[in-house]
Parts: structure tokens; sequence; C-alpha cells
């Protein structure tokens, strides 16, 4: 018990200093943006008024770090130490009082920005994941149980073309077919039901083509176990034995890969819902932060998809420790 | 090796030679507009068509495999090094520098999904193909240095590195002349990957106009010039050719990748 929550103290001691390097890198990589971000935002247009009151506004005017080895007025380098009124310590400000500053362009708070998108985007990513599994399952099953067959080569090839096919290949070649040529779905946007059909097959397919190979193998190794020999002795029919026994203990590797990979998803969902219109973090990422170079946004959106993805990696380690308690030992 | 092994390798060398020869090989003028000559389908003339603005796709496609190539090659090359130094170091030592580079190094960046790590470092840096590049090197050499490190503690054990310690041989000797190239071998498959990872993410963000910026012609861009509705129903070839190239390189990579690993280690060809 004292060792399991030691585990999980150093899992969360993990999480936080992960979660610590994100925020600092994502309020220290606007700096790397050149020139300067009011000029980028306001245009050459701007007097030097507007620019300056931009700056205080926004607090671009203060000092980035803690410390920093800038020009004085005289034209000399030195280190300076800034004390806590820097840029850094404001932008931790700013999250912790819960709006992660306000958009460059839009003057919102990041975060409603950023809740209005979210769900969308949650939702493109559970039903990419449903259809990753219900594609692979059945696939991996078919492959696993006819090993070395022919039928689990042709699998195992197209499996590994799944792999390699990218969303952004994936995605037109949905929108030609569907909706182009059969004229049965919306090629973008998010209106009925049946518009995140083609999004979610999109995002879905590399994955389930993953799946398919790890169903596969989880599939064979159990296959060559002691309970499938009695439980085979028993009489059971192959069906049985197969889809109670055998997929029962041959998913927990699988449960892995799934919450590591809603991770993934929720990162490539920023190419899927850009190329269907989908209004998901990404598409606020890609389109309103990055394009109209609102960087206060482009730091919310990149911190809330990263802790997003860790979140879920973290829970899907423990549930797995948990699924799993060979584990738990080693 | 095993068959899609080969054809990996020999769609490889295919695409080395047509980057290699792309002024040569390409029929048309890559930048070349023709606003008679839109959407045309595949002929004699344009072997695979025109896109939206009259520009040869063929033409286009040869000279991507130059840029993906390019970031490919510069990608896998410079995380690889320094993936490999940095990993050697904290396998040999250990010490705090181990604790730094596995206890914290490969956490932070495993916690991290690369693609979006890119996708902020280009979003502040802006586009262009140098900062492409090393946005991918810097998400790139953890995976290098992981696969060395465990490499590392698993060669420095050997009967033959205690010997040549117990012979005087310096830190630098032990680790160069008889622990790395007893190493590499993992690297190999890793670089293969690699190689298909680097080609993926700089069509990735190209696609989303992030990397090399239009009218280049990365095969990113070229699918984001085809696949608006008006292209799409118009000139589907367009969108098909580079997707198509893409898809080709990755899989051959990854065929490539997988057939080294079953090659290099015997435990897997029975499987």
């Amino acid at each position: 018990m004292r060792h399991k929550l030691l585990d999980i103290a150093r899992r969360v001691l993990i999480l936080l200093v992960v979660v610590w390097t994100v925020v600092s890198l994502v309020t220290i990589l606007i700096e790397l943006v050149p020139g300067d971000p009011a000029t980028a935002i306001l245009g050459d247009q701007a007097t030097p008024e507007q620019l300056a009151q931009f700056r205080q506004k926004h607090g671009l005017d203060r000092p980035a770090f803690f410390f920093s080895y800038s020009e004085d007025e005289s034209g000399q380098r030195a280190l300076r130490w800034n004390g806590a009124d820097n840029r850094y310590v404001d932008y931790w400000r700013a999250i912790l009082r819960g709006d992660m500053g306000r958009s460059f362009r839009t003057d919102r708070p990041v975060l409603e920005l950023v809740l209005s998108r979210y769900g969308a985007t949650i939702e493109l990513a559970i039903a990419a994941l449903l259809v990753a599994v219900a594609i692979a399952v059945p696939l991996g099953v078919m492959a696993g149980t006819n090993h070395g067959k022919w039928l689990d080569n042709v699998l195992s090839v197209v499996a590994l073309v799944g792999i390699s096919l990218p969303s952004f290949v994936v995605g037109p070649l949905l929108i030609y077919i569907f909706a182009v040529w059969l004229g049965w779905l919306d090629p973008s946007g998010r209106f009925g039901w049946s518009s995140i059909i083609l999004p979610a097959l999109t995002l879905g397919s590399a994955l389930s083509a993953l799946l398919t190979r790890m169903v596969r193998s989880s599939v064979i190794e159990e296959l060559g176990e002691d309970y499938v020999r009695t439980a085979r002795a028993k009489g059971l029919s192959e069906r049985t034995v197969v889809y109670k026994h055998v997929l029962k203990n041959g998913l927990i590797p699988v449960v892995t890969i799934l919450g590591l990979q809603l991770g993934v998803l929720l990162a490539g969902a920023i190419i899927t819902e850009k190329i269907f219109n989908w209004p998901g973090l990404g598409l606020l990422l890609v389109d309103d932060g990055i394009n109209k170079r609102d960087y206060r946004l482009v730091q919310g959106c990149v911190l809330v998809i990263s802790v997003t993805y860790i979140f879920a990696n973290t829970l899907t380690d423990m549930v797995y420790r948990w699924l799993d308690p060979r584990i738990r030992v080693s | 090796m095993n068959r899609l092994a080969i054809f990996g390798l020999a769609f490889i060398a295919l695409l080395v030679l047509v980057a290699l020869f792309a002024p040569l090989i390409a029929t048309h003028d890559v930048g070349a507009t023709n606003l008679l000559a839109r959407y045309l389908p595949p002929s004699s003339e344009h072997w695979l068509g025109t896109d939206a603005t009259g520009r040869d796709i063929f033409s286009r496609v040869v000279y991507g495999a130059r840029i993906s190539l390019r970031v490919g090659v510069v990608v896998v090359a410079v995380s690889a090094v320094v993936g490999t130094v940095v990993g050697a170091l904290a396998g040999f030592y250990g010490g705090w520098i181990d604790r730094i580079v596995s206890g914290y190094v490969f956490n932070v960046f495993l916690a991290f999904p690369g693609l979006l790590l890119a996708i902020a470092m280009v979003a502040f840096l802006g586009a262009g193909l140098n900062k492409l590049i090393l946005a991918l090197c810097i998400i790139g050499w953890v995976g290098y240095a992981r696969v060395m490190r465990a490499q590392v503690l698993k060669v420095r054990e050997y009967d033959f590195v205690q010997a040549a310690r117990a012979l005087g041989a310096r830190d630098w000797r032990i680790l160069f002349v008889h622990i790395l190239p007893n190493a590499v071998q993992p690297l190999i498959v890793q670089a293969s990957l690699g190689m298909a990872g680097a080609v993926l993410a700089e069509a990735s963000l190209s696609f989303l106009g992030l990397g090399v910026p239009p009218p280049a012609p990365s095969w990113g861009v070229m699918l984001d010039d085809a696949r608006d509705l008006a292209t799409l129903v118009r000139a589907p070839h367009a969108m098909l050719a580079p997707g198509l190239a893409i898809a080709l390189t990755v899989l051959a990579f990854n065929f490539l990748g997988d057939g080294l690993r079953e090659y290099l280690d015997p435990r897997q060809r029975r499987r």
C-alpha cells in the first residue's frame, strides 16, 4: 500500500514538473517572435502612441524574465536583475487567475475562446477513437486467428499502408468520394450529426491501422497460453474462446495504446480540423491564432492541448496499472 | 530481408535519383502558371495534368522529392548525432547527467505531442524551411538519445569493455571505439523510421501553411492547394499525385525500418 502511494506521488510529481515545463516553454517561445508583436498586430500604419498603448495593455513593455542581458540607454550590455515584475510571472498569474490573458486581436479572455472550442475537439477525438476500435478489433482478431495465412498477410500490409497514409491525404480523398462524387455527406463544417463522420474516419484511420496490428499480435500471443488450451479442452467453441477469453486479456495492452493515442489524436486533430473546417481547438490555433498572429491565443491553445494530452497519458498509465496487476510489481 | 523492405529500399533509391536529377526529369518549369491550361487531366503534354493555376503537376511532384528528402536527411542526421552523443554520455557516465537526461528530458519530451511542439515553435519563429528543420531537430533527437542510452547501458557491461578498461583505455576510447560501434544497430532502424516521420512532419506543417511557403513545390503545399472544393471537383488528380507521393515515401521508409528491425533482431524473425 505504501509502495502504491509512493508510486502515485512520484507520478504526480512528474506530472507537475512536466506541466511547469510546458508553461515555461510556452511563455518563453513568445520571445522568439521575430520583430515586434505590437507592429505585427496593429500593422505599419499604427502610430507610436497606439503601439505603446498596445504594449502596455498586454504587458509587452515589461521585461521578459527575472533577469535580462540587454543594452541600456548608454548602449552598455549588462546582466540585469528585473525581479518578479516580469512577463514570465505575468503569464503564470494570468493562468492561475484563470483567464490565460487576453487575446491580442479580440481582447476577450483566452480561456473563454478556448473553452468555446474545446468540446468540438474532444467530440472529434472520441469519435475517431470509436471508429478506430470498431475497425481494428474485428480485423485484428481476424488476422490473429488466421496467423500466417494469406488473410493475415493481406491485413498486415493493409495496416501498414493505413499507418503510412497521413490524414491530409485521407481527408481530401474522403471528401472527394463522399461529398463530391457520391454527394452523401457535407464536405466541411459542423452541422448535423452526419458531419462528424468524415472527420472521425480521417482522424481515426491511422489509429485503426496501428490498433489492428496491436490486436493481432496480442491475440497471437494469448492464443499460445495455457488457459486457451484449457478452454478448448472444456469443449468451448472457438468463437467463445476467442471473444470471451483471449480478447479480454489481449485487450489490456491495447487499452494503453488507446489512452496514449487519445493524446496523439488531440494533436492530430489540428490537421483534421483544418481539412474539414471543424470548429475545434486546432482550427482556433491555426486560423485565429497563428495566421492572425494572435500570440496570446497561440499560447493558450498550445497549453490547453498539451495539458489535456499529459493528463490523458497519466490517466491511461494509472488505468493500465490497475487493469494488469503484473505491472504493479515490476 | 523481406520483400516489403526490398520494395522500400528500391523506392527510396528511385526517389533519391529523382531528387538528384530533378531538372532533367521535370518536363515543365515548376513555377510557371498558365491560366489557359488550368485543371487539365493527364495527357502526353502534362503527364499528371495541371493544377488550379495551370502548373504542371508531374514536374512539381518531382521537385517536391527534393524538399522532402532534404528535410528528412538533415533532420535525421542532426537528430541522430545529437541524440547519440547525449544518449551515450548519459548511459556511459550515469550520475547527474543521466538523472537530468533520462529523469527530466525524456519525461518532458515524451509527455508532449511532438507535432504540437513543432507547430508551436514555427508559429512563433515564423514559417520557413530552415525554421521547420530546426523545430523537427529539437523534437527529433530525444528518440535517438533514448535508444542510444539503453544500448550503451547494455554494451558497457560486456566482457570486452571490461577488458579494455582493465588494459587502461581512456573513457573516450572505450566509448567511441568499443561501445558505440556495437551499439549503433537499433539506431539504423530508428533513422529509417525517423525519415518517415520527418517527411510526414514536413508535409503536415507545409500543409498547414507553417512549413515551406508556397509556391514552393512541397508535397504538403500541393495538397493544401488541391483540397479546395473547386479544384477537388474539376481536378481530383491534383490531390492524388502529391498524396500518393507522400504515402509511398512514408510507406517505403516504414517498410525498410520494419525490415531492418527484423533483420537485425533475429528473435523477431520467427514471428
